[in-house]
């Protein structure tokens, strides 16, 4: 099943205007995508709403969010279940560095419905870092069943190298996300240590187009989290698909 | 100058290898984003940060540097700790903010 795990809604603040909950599935499914994964900077709240429309289509949805770790590293998280949804937002919301959204500079931070309406603005910045370290991180998101994927470790920024120098050996990560630029041969080469590790490749969509363009063709015939866990446990470079 | 005669005239709080603190300083190197310090860091430099994580023993480590120095009264952490131990090198900590801080030492160091 095509999967494309890391997509921001119009609730992260770099997230386009258009990327409304309708607009989601409507490109998604236009991809040819089968799963795709909701991860709004810090905050779960959009994910929902783009479930419940999407199942409408047969679109499979993970909610989560990309966490920013104490070390500014980006890291994917996704629970199954309202339950341990709320309890993942319950988390951000605890441990998010509050500050003010200035939507002028930032952009707007909106949960919208499935009308397009506009429910509610998130006041508080959410680009920001929450205050826990990611190892304590990864640790919360497995005591909810939860997935840990670090987010673009290829990238020079935000990423896990970027911001701590090199994978830890000894990280409880279900799988590493590379980005739709990443060079794969240059990216094992500098990182010999991490071939046999698990990764997937996912668009990072900011904007409806992006959604799609790179994503990994995972193992599932049957979704549900439990089969979604397991096709990560296979997930590598092979399953990368560029559209 | 060594490594013991900064912490005492900075106030620095030893967290580990006490015994480790007769090492030469040559200079500092400050810097928030590890994958920066493994590029551009100098063998015998102090490291002057705020994170925590155990991988800055890592590149402490792999660019010899002589300790790493805590800002803004950060803990390292406990697996930080341990390797601190491992590797020989020292984790210091201050109260001041980097700024501050990497003033005092460039006035010492200077």
């Amino acid at each position: 099943m095509k999967a494309d795990l890391h997509i921001h809604t119009v609730l992260s603040p770099c997230g386009d205007i258009e990327m409304t909950p309708v607009a989601i599935v409507k490109n998604a499914l236009d991809k040819g995508l089968e799963i795709i994964g909701i991860t709004d900077h810090n905050s779960t709240r959009q994910a929902p709403i783009i479930k419940k429309i999407a199942a409408r289509y047969g679109l499979h949805v993970l909610c989560g969010a990309e966490i920013t770790t104490k070390e500014e590293v980006h890291v994917l998280a996704f629970v199954d279940g309202l339950d341990k949804l709320e309890a993942l937002q319950g988390f951000l919301d605890q441990n998010l560095v509050k500050v003010p959204n200035d939507p002028v500079f930032f952009g707007y931070q909106l949960v919208v419905d499935e009308d397009e309406n506009v429910l509610y603005q998130e006041d508080d910045l959410l680009i920001g870092a929450i205050s826990v370290g990611i190892d304590q991180v990864a640790k919360f998101v497995h005591s909810l069943g939860g997935v840990f994927i670090p987010a673009h470790i290829d990238k020079k920024a935000n990423s896990l190298i970027s911001q701590l120098g090199f994978v830890p050996s000894d990280i409880e990560a279900d799988a590493f996300e590379l980005s739709c630029i990443c060079d794969v041969v240059s990216f094992f080469k500098s990182n010999p240590h991490l071939s046999g590790r698990n990764f997937i490749s996912s668009s990072d969509a900011h904007f409806p187009g992006d959604i799609g363009k790179c994503c990994s063709n995972l193992d599932i015939c049957d979704f549900s989290f439990a089969s979604f866990v397991e096709a990560l446990r296979h997930s590598a470079v092979d399953d990368f698909v560029k559209n | 100058m060594k490594l013991a005669e900064i912490a005492e005239k900075l106030d620095l709080t030893v967290f580990s290898g006490e015994n480790n603190l007769d090492k030469e300083v040559t200079g500092g190197y400050a810097s928030d984003l590890l994958s920066d310090v493994m590029g551009h860091a100098k063998e015998g430099q102090i490291w002057v940060t705020l994170q925590t994580h155990k991988n800055t023993m890592g590149v402490a480590s792999l660019k010899d540097l002589s300790a790493v120095v805590l800002v803004k009264g950060f803990a390292p952490e406990a697996d930080t700790l341990k390797l601190s131990e491992i590797e020989g090198i020292p984790v210091l900590g201050s109260d001041k903010e980097a700024f501050e801080l990497c003033g005092e030492l460039y006035k010492l160091l200077g």
